[in-house]
Protein backbone atom coordinates (compact mmCIF):
# COMPACT_ATOMS: atom_id res chain seq x y z
CA UNK A 1 0.00 0.00 0.00
CA UNK A 2 2.07 2.81 -1.60
CA UNK A 3 -0.64 6.01 -1.71
CA UNK A 4 -2.40 7.20 1.44
CA UNK A 5 -5.39 5.32 1.98
CA UNK A 6 -7.36 7.94 3.70
CA UNK A 7 -6.47 10.12 0.57
CA UNK A 8 -7.71 7.47 -1.70
CA UNK A 9 -11.14 6.81 0.20
CA UNK A 10 -11.52 10.54 -0.29
CA UNK A 11 -11.16 10.53 -4.11
CA UNK A 12 -13.40 7.68 -4.62
CA UNK A 13 -16.11 9.49 -2.15
CA UNK A 14 -15.49 12.88 -4.01
CA UNK A 15 -16.17 11.23 -7.45
CA UNK A 16 -18.72 8.74 -6.11
CA UNK A 17 -20.47 11.65 -4.58
CA UNK A 18 -20.19 14.07 -7.99
CA UNK A 19 -21.74 11.24 -9.74
CA UNK A 20 -24.93 11.34 -8.09
CA UNK A 21 -25.01 15.24 -7.46
CA UNK A 22 -24.61 16.26 -10.66
CA UNK A 23 -28.27 15.55 -12.51
CA UNK A 24 -30.04 15.96 -9.38
CA UNK A 25 -29.09 19.49 -9.36
CA UNK A 26 -29.18 20.40 -13.07
CA UNK A 27 -32.00 18.24 -13.77
CA UNK A 28 -34.63 20.22 -11.57
CA UNK A 29 -37.33 21.41 -14.02
CA UNK A 30 -39.59 19.06 -14.93
CA UNK A 31 -38.97 17.43 -18.30
CA UNK A 32 -41.76 18.69 -21.30
CA UNK A 33 -40.10 16.19 -23.92
CA UNK A 34 -42.46 13.19 -24.40
CA UNK A 35 -39.65 11.23 -25.71
CA UNK A 36 -37.46 11.89 -22.65
CA UNK A 37 -40.08 12.05 -20.15
CA UNK A 38 -40.78 8.15 -21.40
CA UNK A 39 -37.08 7.32 -20.92
CA UNK A 40 -37.06 8.14 -17.60
CA UNK A 41 -40.28 6.09 -17.38
CA UNK A 42 -38.71 3.10 -18.38
CA UNK A 43 -35.45 3.32 -16.96
CA UNK A 44 -35.76 2.02 -13.69
CA UNK A 45 -38.01 -0.72 -14.54
CA UNK A 46 -34.97 -2.06 -17.14
CA UNK A 47 -32.28 -1.37 -14.53
CA UNK A 48 -33.81 -3.23 -11.76
CA UNK A 49 -34.79 -6.22 -13.75
CA UNK A 50 -31.28 -6.26 -15.70
CA UNK A 51 -29.61 -6.11 -11.89
CA UNK A 52 -31.53 -8.65 -10.57
CA UNK A 53 -31.35 -11.36 -13.24
CA UNK A 54 -29.09 -13.83 -13.23
CA UNK A 55 -27.12 -11.76 -10.98
CA UNK A 56 -29.44 -13.32 -8.17
CA UNK A 57 -28.68 -16.61 -9.68
CA UNK A 58 -25.42 -16.58 -8.31
CA UNK A 59 -25.89 -14.58 -4.88
CA UNK A 60 -26.39 -17.65 -2.65
CA UNK A 61 -24.42 -21.32 -2.26
CA UNK A 62 -26.10 -22.62 -4.62
CA UNK A 63 -27.69 -22.15 -8.21
CA UNK A 64 -31.13 -24.03 -6.57
CA UNK A 65 -31.21 -22.59 -3.47
CA UNK A 66 -31.29 -19.05 -5.78
CA UNK A 67 -33.90 -19.96 -7.64
CA UNK A 68 -35.87 -21.07 -4.70
CA UNK A 69 -35.60 -17.76 -3.20
CA UNK A 70 -36.09 -16.17 -7.21
CA UNK A 71 -39.28 -18.41 -7.77
CA UNK A 72 -40.61 -17.37 -4.14
CA UNK A 73 -40.02 -13.72 -5.15
CA UNK A 74 -41.49 -13.85 -8.13
CA UNK A 75 -44.78 -15.46 -6.69
CA UNK A 76 -44.87 -13.74 -4.01
CA UNK A 77 -44.65 -9.90 -5.67
CA UNK A 78 -47.13 -11.31 -8.36
CA UNK A 79 -49.61 -11.61 -5.34
CA UNK A 80 -49.13 -8.00 -3.88
CA UNK A 81 -46.91 -9.26 -1.05
CA UNK A 82 -45.11 -5.70 0.69
CA UNK A 83 -41.87 -5.04 -0.09
CA UNK A 84 -41.00 -6.48 3.56
CA UNK A 85 -42.72 -9.82 2.95
CA UNK A 86 -41.57 -10.21 -0.48
CA UNK A 87 -37.48 -9.95 0.31
CA UNK A 88 -37.79 -11.97 3.71
CA UNK A 89 -39.92 -14.34 2.84
CA UNK A 90 -37.33 -15.02 -0.09
CA UNK A 91 -34.23 -14.66 2.23
CA UNK A 92 -36.31 -17.78 4.17
CA UNK A 93 -36.87 -20.06 1.09
CA UNK A 94 -33.09 -19.80 0.81
CA UNK A 95 -32.17 -20.79 4.16
CA UNK A 96 -35.08 -23.49 4.46
CA UNK A 97 -33.56 -24.81 1.33
CA UNK A 98 -30.28 -24.95 2.01
CA UNK A 99 -30.92 -26.36 5.15
CA UNK A 100 -33.05 -29.63 3.28
CA UNK A 101 -30.35 -30.12 0.65
CA UNK B 1 -44.35 18.36 9.01
CA UNK B 2 -46.77 15.21 9.89
CA UNK B 3 -46.04 14.51 6.46
CA UNK B 4 -42.36 14.68 6.29
CA UNK B 5 -42.73 12.34 9.55
CA UNK B 6 -45.04 9.77 7.72
CA UNK B 7 -42.52 9.84 5.19
CA UNK B 8 -39.50 9.48 7.32
CA UNK B 9 -41.15 6.47 9.02
CA UNK B 10 -41.85 4.67 6.23
CA UNK B 11 -38.31 5.10 4.58
CA UNK B 12 -37.41 3.43 7.83
CA UNK B 13 -39.26 0.71 7.69
CA UNK B 14 -37.99 0.05 4.15
CA UNK B 15 -34.93 0.74 5.28
CA UNK B 16 -34.64 -1.83 7.58
CA UNK B 17 -34.63 -4.80 4.86
CA UNK B 18 -32.09 -2.85 2.61
CA UNK B 19 -30.05 -2.68 5.90
CA UNK B 20 -30.42 -6.17 6.22
CA UNK B 21 -29.06 -6.94 2.75
CA UNK B 22 -25.80 -4.78 3.06
CA UNK B 23 -25.23 -6.58 6.00
CA UNK B 24 -24.48 -9.62 4.02
CA UNK B 25 -22.70 -7.97 1.56
CA UNK B 26 -20.67 -5.36 3.34
CA UNK B 27 -19.69 -8.27 5.75
CA UNK B 28 -17.92 -9.80 2.47
CA UNK B 29 -16.77 -6.67 1.86
CA UNK B 30 -15.12 -6.25 5.38
CA UNK B 31 -13.70 -9.89 5.22
CA UNK B 32 -12.06 -8.42 1.73
CA UNK B 33 -10.67 -5.51 3.42
CA UNK B 34 -8.79 -7.15 5.92
CA UNK B 35 -7.30 -9.54 3.47
CA UNK B 36 -6.51 -6.52 1.71
CA UNK B 37 -4.77 -4.92 4.73
CA UNK B 38 -6.75 -2.27 6.23
CA UNK B 39 -7.84 -1.45 9.88
CA UNK B 40 -11.39 -1.77 10.77
CA UNK B 41 -11.65 1.76 11.02
CA UNK B 42 -10.58 2.80 7.42
CA UNK B 43 -12.71 0.24 6.26
CA UNK B 44 -15.59 1.60 8.12
CA UNK B 45 -15.15 4.82 6.71
CA UNK B 46 -14.62 3.49 3.29
CA UNK B 47 -17.99 2.41 3.57
CA UNK B 48 -19.93 5.57 5.55
CA UNK B 49 -17.48 7.77 2.78
CA UNK B 50 -19.26 6.05 -0.62
CA UNK B 51 -21.84 3.64 -0.08
CA UNK B 52 -21.64 1.40 -3.20
CA UNK B 53 -20.54 -1.80 -3.17
CA UNK B 54 -18.74 -2.20 -6.54
CA UNK B 55 -17.01 0.89 -6.62
CA UNK B 56 -15.61 -0.47 -2.69
CA UNK B 57 -14.70 -3.73 -4.40
CA UNK B 58 -12.81 -2.16 -7.05
CA UNK B 59 -11.14 0.12 -4.79
CA UNK B 60 -10.06 -3.00 -3.13
CA UNK B 61 -7.93 -4.42 -6.07
CA UNK B 62 -6.55 -1.21 -7.03
CA UNK B 63 -5.60 0.03 -3.76
CA UNK B 64 -3.34 -3.73 -3.48
CA UNK B 65 -1.79 -3.13 -6.84
CA UNK B 66 -0.31 1.00 -5.33
CA UNK B 67 -2.97 2.55 -8.15
CA UNK B 68 -2.50 6.35 -8.71
CA UNK B 69 -5.11 8.71 -7.82
CA UNK B 70 -5.95 9.41 -11.05
CA UNK B 71 -6.52 5.58 -11.76
CA UNK B 72 -8.93 5.93 -8.48
CA UNK B 73 -10.58 8.33 -9.68
CA UNK B 74 -11.17 7.23 -13.12
CA UNK B 75 -12.31 3.35 -12.22
CA UNK B 76 -14.99 5.26 -9.47
CA UNK B 77 -16.01 6.78 -12.75
CA UNK B 78 -16.42 4.16 -14.69
CA UNK B 79 -17.66 1.53 -11.84
CA UNK B 80 -20.09 4.27 -10.31
CA UNK B 81 -21.70 6.28 -13.73
CA UNK B 82 -24.85 4.42 -13.34
CA UNK B 83 -26.13 6.09 -10.40
CA UNK B 84 -26.13 9.35 -12.40
CA UNK B 85 -28.51 7.57 -15.06
CA UNK B 86 -30.52 6.98 -11.32
CA UNK B 87 -30.62 10.26 -10.07
CA UNK B 88 -31.80 12.03 -13.39
CA UNK B 89 -34.60 9.84 -12.82
CA UNK B 90 -35.00 10.23 -9.55
CA UNK B 91 -34.51 14.20 -10.19
CA UNK B 92 -37.58 14.24 -11.67
CA UNK B 93 -39.51 12.40 -9.28
CA UNK B 94 -38.96 14.89 -6.35
CA UNK B 95 -41.41 17.00 -5.21
CA UNK B 96 -40.54 20.83 -6.29
CA UNK B 97 -40.42 21.81 -2.81
CA UNK B 98 -37.55 19.54 -2.68
CA UNK B 99 -35.19 22.21 -3.12
CA UNK B 100 -31.62 22.67 -2.95
CA UNK B 101 -30.30 21.40 0.42
CA UNK B 102 -32.17 18.80 -0.20
CA UNK B 103 -31.10 17.40 -3.09
CA UNK B 104 -27.52 17.53 -1.59
CA UNK B 105 -28.08 15.61 0.95
CA UNK B 106 -30.70 12.77 -1.20
CA UNK B 107 -27.00 12.95 -3.20
CA UNK B 108 -25.27 10.94 -0.72
CA UNK B 109 -27.34 8.11 -0.69
CA UNK B 110 -28.18 7.32 -4.31
CA UNK B 111 -27.66 3.56 -4.04
CA UNK B 112 -29.33 0.84 -6.62
CA UNK B 113 -31.14 -0.39 -3.51
CA UNK B 114 -32.26 3.13 -2.34
CA UNK B 115 -33.14 4.17 -5.81
CA UNK B 116 -35.10 1.17 -6.68
CA UNK B 117 -36.99 1.56 -3.39
CA UNK B 118 -37.59 4.85 -3.62
CA UNK B 119 -37.99 5.62 -8.01
CA UNK B 120 -41.42 3.49 -7.89
CA UNK B 121 -43.19 4.90 -5.01
CA UNK B 122 -46.48 5.81 -6.22
CA UNK B 123 -46.83 10.03 -7.06
CA UNK B 124 -44.45 12.74 -5.92
CA UNK B 125 -41.71 11.40 -3.78
CA UNK B 126 -40.67 13.38 -0.62
CA UNK B 127 -36.80 13.86 0.38
CA UNK B 128 -37.84 12.41 4.01
CA UNK B 129 -38.54 9.21 2.44
CA UNK B 130 -34.71 8.60 1.28
CA UNK B 131 -33.84 10.54 4.89
CA UNK B 132 -35.73 7.37 6.43
CA UNK B 133 -34.13 4.81 3.78
CA UNK B 134 -30.56 6.41 4.37
CA UNK B 135 -30.99 6.52 8.14
CA UNK B 136 -31.22 2.74 8.55
CA UNK B 137 -29.40 1.64 5.49
CA UNK B 138 -26.28 3.30 5.89
CA UNK B 139 -25.65 2.24 9.69
CA UNK B 140 -26.41 -1.87 8.44
CA UNK B 141 -23.57 -1.39 5.88
CA UNK B 142 -21.49 0.82 8.46
CA UNK B 143 -21.82 -2.44 10.60
CA UNK B 144 -21.94 -4.90 7.99
CA UNK B 145 -18.36 -4.06 7.16
CA UNK B 146 -17.15 -3.82 10.67
CA UNK B 147 -18.35 -6.60 11.81
CA UNK B 148 -16.78 -8.39 8.37
CA UNK B 149 -13.05 -6.91 8.88
CA UNK B 150 -13.27 -7.93 13.03
CA UNK B 151 -14.62 -11.29 12.90
CA UNK B 152 -13.14 -12.94 9.99
CA UNK B 153 -15.70 -15.32 8.97
CA UNK B 154 -17.42 -15.83 12.16
CA UNK B 155 -21.39 -15.71 10.87
CA UNK B 156 -22.67 -18.39 9.44
CA UNK B 157 -22.38 -19.03 5.96
CA UNK B 158 -25.88 -20.31 5.49
CA UNK B 159 -27.08 -16.83 7.22
CA UNK B 160 -25.02 -14.73 4.89
CA UNK B 161 -26.05 -16.78 2.10
CA UNK B 162 -29.68 -16.58 2.98
CA UNK B 163 -29.49 -12.75 3.23
CA UNK B 164 -27.97 -12.26 -0.46
CA UNK B 165 -31.41 -12.23 -1.95
CA UNK B 166 -32.83 -9.44 0.20
CA UNK B 167 -31.88 -7.11 -2.17
CA UNK B 168 -32.50 -8.99 -5.09
CA UNK B 169 -35.91 -9.69 -3.64
CA UNK B 170 -36.84 -6.17 -2.98
CA UNK B 171 -35.86 -5.29 -6.49
CA UNK B 172 -38.71 -7.91 -8.10
CA UNK B 173 -41.34 -6.62 -5.14
CA UNK B 174 -41.03 -3.28 -6.74
CA UNK B 175 -40.94 -4.08 -10.58
CA UNK B 176 -43.40 -7.06 -10.81
CA UNK B 177 -46.47 -5.45 -8.89
CA UNK B 178 -46.50 -2.77 -11.59
CA UNK B 179 -46.54 -5.28 -14.76
CA UNK B 180 -49.11 -7.36 -13.44
CA UNK B 181 -51.92 -6.47 -16.52
CA UNK B 182 -49.59 -4.15 -18.25
CA UNK B 183 -48.12 -6.58 -20.86
CA UNK B 184 -45.79 -3.43 -22.13
CA UNK B 185 -44.35 -3.65 -18.58
CA UNK B 186 -43.72 -7.22 -18.03
CA UNK B 187 -42.74 -7.42 -21.59
CA UNK B 188 -39.88 -4.76 -21.22
CA UNK B 189 -38.87 -6.21 -17.76
CA UNK B 190 -38.63 -9.83 -19.23
CA UNK B 191 -36.26 -8.52 -22.41
CA UNK B 192 -33.90 -7.06 -19.63
CA UNK B 193 -33.68 -10.20 -17.68
CA UNK B 194 -33.29 -11.76 -21.39
CA UNK B 195 -30.52 -9.32 -22.41
CA UNK B 196 -29.46 -9.45 -19.08
CA UNK B 197 -28.83 -12.62 -19.07
CA UNK B 198 -27.51 -13.20 -22.66
CA UNK B 199 -24.65 -10.45 -21.72
CA UNK B 200 -23.46 -12.71 -18.87
CA UNK B 201 -23.50 -15.44 -20.90
CA UNK B 202 -22.11 -14.44 -24.56
CA UNK B 203 -17.95 -14.26 -25.11
CA UNK B 204 -17.43 -10.93 -26.07
CA UNK B 205 -20.18 -9.51 -23.81
CA UNK B 206 -19.58 -11.29 -20.98
CA UNK B 207 -16.48 -9.21 -20.52
CA UNK B 208 -18.50 -5.87 -19.77
CA UNK B 209 -18.33 -5.08 -16.37
CA UNK B 210 -21.70 -4.92 -14.54
CA UNK B 211 -22.19 -1.15 -13.92
CA UNK B 212 -21.03 -0.71 -17.89
CA UNK B 213 -23.80 -3.57 -18.68
CA UNK B 214 -26.12 -2.06 -16.48
CA UNK B 215 -25.78 1.04 -18.67
CA UNK B 216 -25.65 -0.11 -21.96
CA UNK B 217 -28.68 -2.11 -21.59
CA UNK B 218 -30.64 0.54 -19.80
CA UNK B 219 -30.05 3.34 -22.18
CA UNK B 220 -30.62 0.82 -25.43
CA UNK B 221 -34.03 -0.80 -23.56
CA UNK B 222 -35.46 1.91 -22.35
CA UNK B 223 -34.72 4.01 -25.02
CA UNK B 224 -36.01 1.71 -27.66
CA UNK B 225 -38.99 1.41 -25.25
CA UNK B 226 -39.60 5.20 -25.17
CA UNK B 227 -39.27 5.30 -29.00
CA UNK B 228 -42.11 2.59 -29.94
CA UNK B 229 -43.99 3.22 -26.93
CA UNK B 230 -44.00 6.60 -25.82
CA UNK B 231 -46.21 7.24 -22.15
CA UNK B 232 -49.36 9.26 -22.12
CA UNK B 233 -49.22 12.37 -19.39
CA UNK B 234 -51.74 10.18 -17.15
CA UNK B 235 -49.72 6.98 -17.25
CA UNK B 236 -46.85 8.97 -16.29
CA UNK B 237 -47.37 7.98 -12.22
CA UNK B 238 -47.26 4.01 -12.73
Amino acid sequence: MRGNIYLYILVMAGVTYLIRLIPLIFMRKEIQNVYLKSFLYYVPYVTLAVMTFPAILRATASLWSALAGFIAALVLAYRGGSLFKVSILACLSVFIFELMV
Amino acid sequence: MSNNNLSWKNGIKDGILIALGYFAVSFTFGIMAKKAGMTPFQAVFMSAANLTSAGQFGALALIGTSATYLEMALIQLVINLRYSLMSCSLSQKFEPRAGFPHRLLVAFGVTDEIFGVSVCKEGKLNPFYNYGLMSVSIPGWMLGTFCGVVSGGILPARIISALSVALYGMFIAVIVPPAKGNKLLAGIILSSMLLSLLFAQLPILSQISQGFKIIILTVLIAGIAALLFPVKEVADEG
